[in-house]
């Protein structure tokens, strides 16, 4: 389970068919089976629960997708219909979208987010895909215990470190700018760390040994070979990151004061202040901000699905 | 040096660690090719221990002391002692918010799991649409938390709310989900299942590698889908279940953005909602509103301590219940 490059390889197990077919073998071949496996009728059976698996996929399927399919149309309603729950808006207008426009500086808080974004994404990929390295292509007394530190940081409740954290920011006179969102991920982080290195180490050696006879030292041997051949890895980590840092709310709670520095989470937190249930309730605003935070995110996800849903099978796996 | 001295470390991930070092010079002073090698992983590794020392190692330490003082950012902090800490006892909002946290968690975490678990056992017999089905439940991963504050209040708003509406449709009178103290909770719990679609794909991930051989080898005993399911497939993915369980533990104990972007709002204090009062947002409140670092540094400790000895309880149950396939690791 600790071989690294499982998402290279398309799924070993093969489609989910798989124990499908095998399932009449054994009993065709061999001994009849027993009675009691109730084996009269079992294709018409078969059938009927392959039916009912699918109806109960389908409608999971709804459950999940219905709420952003909600989301996206009630934007598009005026706000008497907002409520009215039918997926087609009878009357369907940009008007929304206008309004959030001009309430707020939406502008603004999109290219705060995507400069946060690309920061922390790039900072934090570079930096721990330097940490990983430093930790699976070397050996030396120590290692084990220091990796096993760094693994000890992921359980670290991240309350634990935010007044201080935020104290070093406030005497760096930084709280109120995006630093703090972004510059500590230039130091690596610890689950990433730990995901690339699993990747370094499945790669073959061959390559490595070959350049150091051509006199390549150790810099070279990483970025020219390494850091190509994982690259499905360090694209993971980039969408994860971008994924965290797009999204954080709390961070930016703490360090942004300005209306103008915000992120478009601590701009919708803002909108739902004032639009809102404790505030003028004008939903249609809250949902068409929602919508314009969600949209990108959905983006991402399709850009790079394959990388998302299998990268989260093997943090799974690696657990 | 060549390299037959650095690159074998490459391949044997397993060893991990001194133990694969050459027991020849395990004691004595390392050789200058060692000192070199040794050097150069560390440049590598520095990113990593600068940001540790300065952004995990100091804080810790000093929000310990902190814990001890009055600190409002403005003026230098004042030792009080224990202060904080009794402070803490007999405030009933900790009393509250650790209630509150514990009864989230307590109910999150095992409904998330079994309904994590249920759609991978169905996505398993879903032979070619799997990849279909999996996309789509994973999509509301994607949703930014502060979105899934605001689609709780609308689409489980008492009135107007879709839930009720199909509620209605089986004739049962829905909740308040959003204003009714008693239903704020299982409200965010309901719509945390809406996001399970991460766990289903590990699940799913782990019920792949399951050997086919045992499902035939049940089959020809005679065991039923349940029995399969129980004696073999639960057993097989323990190591994935645990992971989904502890992972989420830590993340309910946590629980901030979700709550936070539905039930309360910036210099909104109508709008305060005790039942929604979960730890973190007291602790935010507490250090960030209020600016009582001192006390907000305790409150942290005390979820540290709290997270710690949950996790431990599980890593500790965990020895008797997970089994890992062929497992050194």
């Amino acid at each position: 389970m600790t071989t690294a490059p499982s998402f290279p390889r398309p799924a070993v197990s093969g489609p989910g068919a798989a124990p499908d077919p095998t399932t009449g073998a054994p009993e065709a071949q061999g001994p009849p089976p027993p009675a009691r496996t109730r084996g009269t009728g079992r294709g018409p059976r078969r059938r009927w629960l392959r039916a009912v698996v699918l109806a109960a996929l389908v409608l999971a399927t709804v459950a999940f997708v219905y709420p952003l399919l909600w989301l996206l149309s009630a934007s598009f309603k005026p706000r008497a219909e907002v409520f009215d729950n039918r997926l087609v808006p009878r009357t369907f207008t940009l008007d929304n979208y206008v309004t959030v426009w001009q309430e707020a500086p939406l502008a603004l808080w999109l290219g705060n987010t995507v400069v946060v974004t690309v920061l922390a994404a790039g900072l934090v990929t570079v930096s721990s895909a330097l940490v990983a390295w430093g930790f699976a292509f070397f050996r030396f007394r120590g290692r084990g215990a220091l990796f096993g530190l760094v693994l000890a940081t992921m359980m670290l409740p991240g309350a634990v470190t935010m007044i201080p954290t935020f104290l070093i920011w406030n005497q760096l006179g930084l709280v109120g700018t995006n630093v703090p969102l972004w510059a500590g991920n230039l130091f690596a982080s610890a689950f990433y760390v730990f995901l690339l290195r699993q990747f370094f180490l499945g790669l073959p050696r061959e390559p490595f040994e070959a350049a150091r006879l051509d006199g390549a030292n150790n810099w070279q041997m990483f970025w020219r070979i390494a850091v190509p051949l994982c690259r499905p890895a360090l694209v993971l980590t980039l969408l994860f990151e971008a994924q965290a840092a797009w999204t954080d709310l709390m961070r930016p709670l703490i360090y942004l004061q300005d209306s103008s520095t915000f992120t478009i989470p601590r701009g919708l937190k803002a909108l739902i202040d004032q639009f809102g249930p404790g505030g003028e309730s004008q939903w249609e605003v809250v949902v068409t901000a929602s919508v314009i935070t969600t949209l990108p995110m959905i983006l991402l996800f399709f850009l790079g699905q394959r990388h998302f849903v299998e990268g989260v099978a093997t943090t799974g796996s690696k657990g | 040096m060549t390299a037959a001295d650095v690159a074998p470390s490459l391949p044997t991930p397993a060893a991990g660690g001194p133990r694969a070092t050459p027991s020849g010079r395990r004691r004595g002073r390392p050789s200058p090719s060692e000192r070199r090698e040794r050097n150069a992983a560390l440049r590598f590794i520095s990113p990593w221990i600068v940001g540790f020392l300065v952004f995990t190692a100091w804080p810790i330490v000093y929000s310990a002391y902190l814990s001890f003082t009055d600190y409002d950012v403005i003026n230098d902090p004042t030792f009080v002692g224990l202060e904080n800490y009794r402070e803490m006892a007999q405030d009933p909002k900790v009393a509250l918010s650790l209630w509150n946290t514990l009864v989230y968690t307590v109910v999150q975490v095992p409904l998330y799991t079994i309904v994590g678990l249920a759609l991978a056992l169905l996505l398993n017999q879903a032979g070619r649409s799997a990849g279909f089905f999996r996309t789509a439940f994973f999509i509301p991963k994607m949703t930014p938390p502060v979105a899934v504050g605001v689609l709780l209040l609308l689409l489980f708003n008492g009135q107007y709310g879709i839930v009720n509406e199909v509620l209605s449709w089986f004739g049962i009178q829905g909740p308040s989900w959003t204003t009714d103290q008693n239903w704020i909770k299982p409200g965010l719990v309901l719509i945390s299942l809406w996001t399970v679609g991460s766990a289903v794909i590990i699940l799913l991930a782990a019920l792949r590698n399951v050997p086919n051989d045992l499902y035939d080898a049940a089959r020809v005993d005679g065991a039923g889908f349940w029995r399969r399911t129980r004696a073999v497939t639960v057993p097989m993915i323990s190591g994935a279940l645990f992971f989904v369980v502890v992972i989420n533990t830590i993340a309910g104990f946590q629980m901030f953005t979700e709550a936070y972007s539905a039930y309360f709002g910036a210099g909104n204090s109508t709008y305060r909602n005790d039942a929604a009062l979960f730890y973190v947002i007291y602790l935010f409140q507490e250090g960030f509103q209020e600016l009582h670092m001192g006390y907000a540094s305790a409150l942290a400790w005390l979820l540290f301590v709290v997270i710690m000895l949950v996790t431990l309880v599980q890593l500790l149950v965990s020895r008797r219940l997970v089994y890992y396939e062929g497992e050194q690791r």
